[in-house]
């Protein structure tokens, strides 16, 4: 447990610093323990889990900003993972009863499972609704696998505004994924 | 989408972040904050025309300290609510002190006083003004304190919100305590208690709904 949490801070903590492989090694591996740690609390909702693996994997990003490297990353990731896994149940809140989801055992990396079920909610058709400036880019990136640079170059956009389109792009989807029934 | 594109995504637009996002989303926040609460002052009160005078007195510089201490713990407390994972620990003890302090110094005073002076002593001149002026003069260092959240990652929503809200409190009793003539310890130790804890009620309450992310 604590060979993941130092490997996973290292690849996280370089990953910040602008090196895009490792974070996307980074996120590879962390959404196998993200997997298998909301498998365990969504036992009844087994249709829900590579959801909210999606949405927590958004919020990670989206919020990445906020880890502080002198920081236990397992303390981290738990507290955003446990915070979507809340407003989840919140949202479902009296449809179904679950198992014991508020405990606060520090145990994100203790599994991993790299079996990825389809996710229920198709996350390109939200994107679809993004406004114009911020769904081009994206898509561009997620369809064509362009980088920054090549997409800024692909739509006479600037780099810097690519990459702010982008961050609220993705900003809006996660607020998309929280409001939506 | 699979969960493989969209880390591929999530990945191929990632660049370097920014570090001390937290620091510098707070200094400008405090920074506009206060000047928005001193220009309010500025605009509705004035400036006190015997400042020059009052900051010879001990007690004038004990009513500053009494908000810039909850200032400095309330930001504390937001900084950490700020992030995720990381836990308040002592920081609430930290808030009380100097509550429980100025209420010691209010009991000492009021003790010592003759039995007629007490009502004086606990209402002054301004009690049924102070709470509201200080919660006035908090409002944009509180809007500007939930701004600075919202771009964070607070994952308790109503704690983070009161502590938001305090720190604007304080930060509003802190820029009115320059301008209120009032000088005993018990009018302080609950009338300016209570202007701070207007914004603190009012952040606990809308932060569940303005924090969410």
């Amino acid at each position: 447990m604590s060979a993941s949490e130092d490997r996973l801070k290292d690849l996280l903590v370089r990953g910040l610093a602008g090196d895009t492989s490792t974070y996307h090694a980074f996120l590879k591996e962390l959404s196998a323990h993200l997997r298998a740690f909301l498998r365990r609390r969504l036992s009844r909702l087994p249709d829900e889990i590579e959801d909210l693996v999606q949405e927590t994997l958004l919020a990670i990003h989206n919020q990445r900003h906020t880890y502080d490297a002198g920081q236990p990353l397992t303390a981290w990731i738990h507290a955003i993972a446990r915070y979507k896994l809340v407003d989840l149940l919140r949202r479902r809140a009296g449809r179904d009863a679950l198992n014991d989801p508020l405990d606060d055992e520090l145990e994100v990396f203790a599994g991993s499972d790299t079996e990825a079920s389809d996710a229920r909610r198709d996350l390109t058709k939200l994107l679809e609704r993004l406004p114009e400036r911020q769904r081009m880019p994206i898509i561009r990136m997620k369809l064509e696998g362009l980088s920054v640079i090549e997409t800024a170059r692909a739509t006479g956009m600037s780099e810097a505004a690519v990459k702010v389109s982008v961050h609220r792009g993705l900003k809006a989807l996660a607020a998309m994924i929280r409001d939506e029934p | 989408m699979k969960t493989d594109e969209l880390i591929a995504l999530l990945a191929s637009s990632a660049g370097p972040v920014q570090p001390d996002v937290l620091r510098s989303r707070y200094t400008l926040a405090l920074g506009w904050g206060a000047f928005g609460a001193i220009l309010l002052m500025a605009i509705l009160l004035g400036v006190r025309p015997d400042l020059a005078d009052a900051v010879r007195l001990p007690m004038f510089w004990v009513k500053l300290a009494f908000p810039a201490t909850l200032l400095a713990g309330a930001l504390v407390a937001v900084l950490r609510l700020s992030r995720p994972g990381v836990q308040l620990g002592r920081v609430p003890a930290v808030i009380a002190a100097p509550v429980l302090a100025m209420w010691l110094l209010a009991g000492v005073v009021l003790l010592g006083a003759a039995p007629g002076e007490r009502d004086e002593l606990m209402l002054g001149q301004s009690a049924a003004s102070c709470p509201f002026v200080i919660a006035l003069l908090s409002a944009p260092l509180f809007v500007a304190a939930l701004w600075a959240m919202k771009g964070l990652a607070p994952t308790t929503l109503v704690l983070a919100g009161a502590a938001a809200g305090l720190l604007a409190g304080a930060g509003g009793a802190l820029v009115y305590a320059l301008y209120c003539p009032e000088m005993a310890a018990p009018f302080i130790g609950i009338w300016y208690l209570l202007g701070m804890l207007v914004p603190t009620a009012l952040g606990a309450m809308l932060g569940p709904r303005l924090l969410r992310w």
